[in-house]
């Protein structure tokens, strides 16, 4: 992909010790490569600031499959049915896989698994605010698949098309999944809505309290999102926040009126004029409380994902200890 | 116990032990999600849950109802070994069961499999499944067991603890016409091979028990299966007649 030579031979050799003239004539090739849409790759020359800008979003991608996994994870041992628990745990285990392959992502830019995780252990990186509210009920499952993964998606589709090469393909892969899970969702909500009244009445819960999370998924207003207009002109993001929740909200209106189910916006309408859906104003205090680490689970899901690695130590050192004394043939009796 | 078996009655019983055995081992696995202390091995359990789960849904559908039997039942109509029913524990303890149990089931449905009877299609395709159960437990066997201190004496904790279970699965079932002593013997020398590579010691104690021996076959459980039993049928349960 890399057309120009001076990308080429730079390689992956860090640029602070080129000539100030290299750096230019580096920084023009890479502006001439993402102009012309195509992708940069890991060892391609690229902006400090853009790698940086990178590492952070896929990594908190990532931590958002992981600590994504616990809101659901919390219903596989009452899933109703047992095809209904095998689809919930199909679909955890897929996460396990869409945060191991962003990781990987991340690792291509020179970070690595155990730094990211770290970090996120250490509330140094974020995860989706969305995963700090809580499964009350199994309708929430739903909830998550329908509106959760179809948020992911709206955000996500414009990223297969993202700049850096390895994220564009990831995304591809995860993208494909996540419609499988959101349309599940979709089937798992509509079996409560025509079910008896009690179900009904537990899927119109759920998607009272999923609602207005689920569109502060695409973040804050144009207006108030300090990374947008550089991750537009890097082709990293490709739609601005608001341009997305409004795909979004045009795609929910139909699918809640299939479903049986209202939408908790006494604002909500249909606008001739704009073709789009008018909507009601979004608690903005509740996203940035959310975001602070202030929503009702932030605690409980850090603290969960702390014990886990923590309580894992002990099996990651012994499969190192293993794999160092296999590798020196110290212990032949490992070889099976 | 509201399913009324119309079938075969020898087959409806070993179609319930065979199918509850691996109902609540993977029920028990599904505890691990988001728990795992690295994520390929979230992706890995979730796995072996995921097959364990589909083997339960064919064999207790050839019994009865799938989710009639999983959720309605009470304790003392489930036919499942007490070793499934074990709490996962530390991680040893979740691959010392493991390696217990998908060493017996892999060399009990390669049996199953080469007959003509009625488990026969369903070990075909679960054999394949589980022989990719019993590597995954031995090679872990392998690396707690000779990795470090700590992970050694945790394996071997682990190995001592369950090994009183182990017996149990050699009590002829009804319905299933296998050689269960040879099978037995075939699992003794399999076992004791992975745990001396794995630098451990084959514990000297009793493979049953006055209690133990076969007891989960005759719908007799250990404390812990009946909380296990709570959580997984209280929704459906509270929402009599309801599909979903």
């Amino acid at each position: 992909m890399a057309t120009a030579a001076a990308r080429d031979t730079a390689g992956s050799r860090a640029y602070d010790v080129m000539a100030a003239d290299d750096t230019a004539a580096h920084q023009h090739a890479f502006d001439a490569a993402v102009a012309a849409d195509e992708r940069i790759e890991p060892r391609d020359w690229m902006p400090d600031a853009y790698r940086a800008t990178l590492v952070r979003q896929i990594a908190q991608h990532a931590h958002s499959e992981i600590i994504g996994m616990q809101p659901e994870a919390n219903w596989i041992t009452r899933a109703p049915s047992l095809r209904r628990k095998a689809i919930l745990m199909a679909k955890v285990q897929d996460e396990a896989g869409h945060g191991l392959y962003l990781y990987s992502a991340a690792e291509t830019l020179g970070t690595s698994r155990e730094e990211l995780l770290d970090k996120l252990h250490s509330g140094r990186q974020k995860y989706s605010s969305i995963f700090n509210y809580p499964t009350l009920t199994w309708a929430d499952v739903g909830a998550i698949g329908w509106l959760v993964d179809g948020a992911a998606i709206t955000n996500q589709v414009p990223l297969c098309r993202c700049s850096y090469g390895p994220y564009a393909r990831a995304m591809v892969r995860i993208c494909k999944e996540e419609s499988f899970h959101q349309r599940q969702g979709y089937e798992l909500l509509l079996a409560l809505s025509k079910g008896t009244p009690e179900q009904h009445a537990m899927a119109q819960d759920a998607v009272d309290r999923w609602w207005w999370p689920s569109l502060m998924m695409f973040g804050p207003p144009d207006d108030e999102s300090q990374h947008s207009a550089q991750s537009m002109a890097w082709k990293i993001k490709r739609h601005s926040n608001d341009e997305l929740r409004q795909r979004f909200v045009d795609i929910c209106v139909p699918q809640a009126e299939s479903l049986g189910l209202s939408l908790p916006d006494p604002d909500l309408k249909w606008n001739e004029e704009r073709g789009h859906h008018d909507f009601g104003a979004i608690d903005w205090s509740e996203f940035w409380d959310v975001l602070k680490g202030n929503g009702p689970c932030n605690e409980q899901r850090l603290t969960r994902r702390r014990k886990a690695h923590e309580e894992g130590a002990w099996v990651r050192e012994a499969a190192a200890a293993h794999a160092a004394k296999h590798m020196n043939g110290e212990t032949g009796a490992t070889r099976a | 116990m509201t399913t009324t078996p119309a079938k075969d009655t020898a087959v409806t019983a070993a179609a319930l032990a065979l199918g509850d055995d691996a109902l609540v081992l993977s029920h028990r696995l599904g505890e691990w999600a988001g728990n795992a202390p690295v994520l390929e091995e979230e992706v890995a359990l979730a796995n072996i849950a995921l097959d364990l789960l589909g083997q339960a849904r064919v064999l207790l559908s050839m019994a009865g109802d799938e989710d009639e039997l999983a959720f309605l039942r009470e304790e003392r109509a489930f036919r499942n070994l007490q070793l499934v029913e074990q709490p996962n524990g530390d991680f040893a303890h979740t691959i010392a069961r493991q390696l217990f149990f998908s060493a017996h089931q892999y060399l009990l449905y390669a049996e199953l499999a080469a007959g003509d009877g009625p488990f026969a299609p369903l070990a075909a395709k679960a054999v394949k499944e589980v022989d990719y159960h019993r590597d995954h437990a031995r090679q872990w066997t392998l690396r707690l067991g000779d990795g470090t201190e700590e992970s050694h004496t945790r394996m071997q904790r682990a190995v001592d603890a369950l090994w009183r279970h182990t017996g149990e699965m050699f009590q002829p079932v009804e319905g299933i016409d296998v050689d269960w002593t040879g099978l037995e013997t075939a699992w003794l020398e399999w076992t004791t091979e992975v745990l001396r590579r794995a630098t451990l010691t084959v514990p000297e104690g009793p493979r049953t028990g006055a209690w133990a021996a076969g007891a989960g076959r005759q719908g007799l459980h250990t404390e812990p299966f009946g909380r296990m039993l709570a959580e997984m049928q209280h929704l459906h349960r509270s929402h009599p007649g309801a599909s979903w």
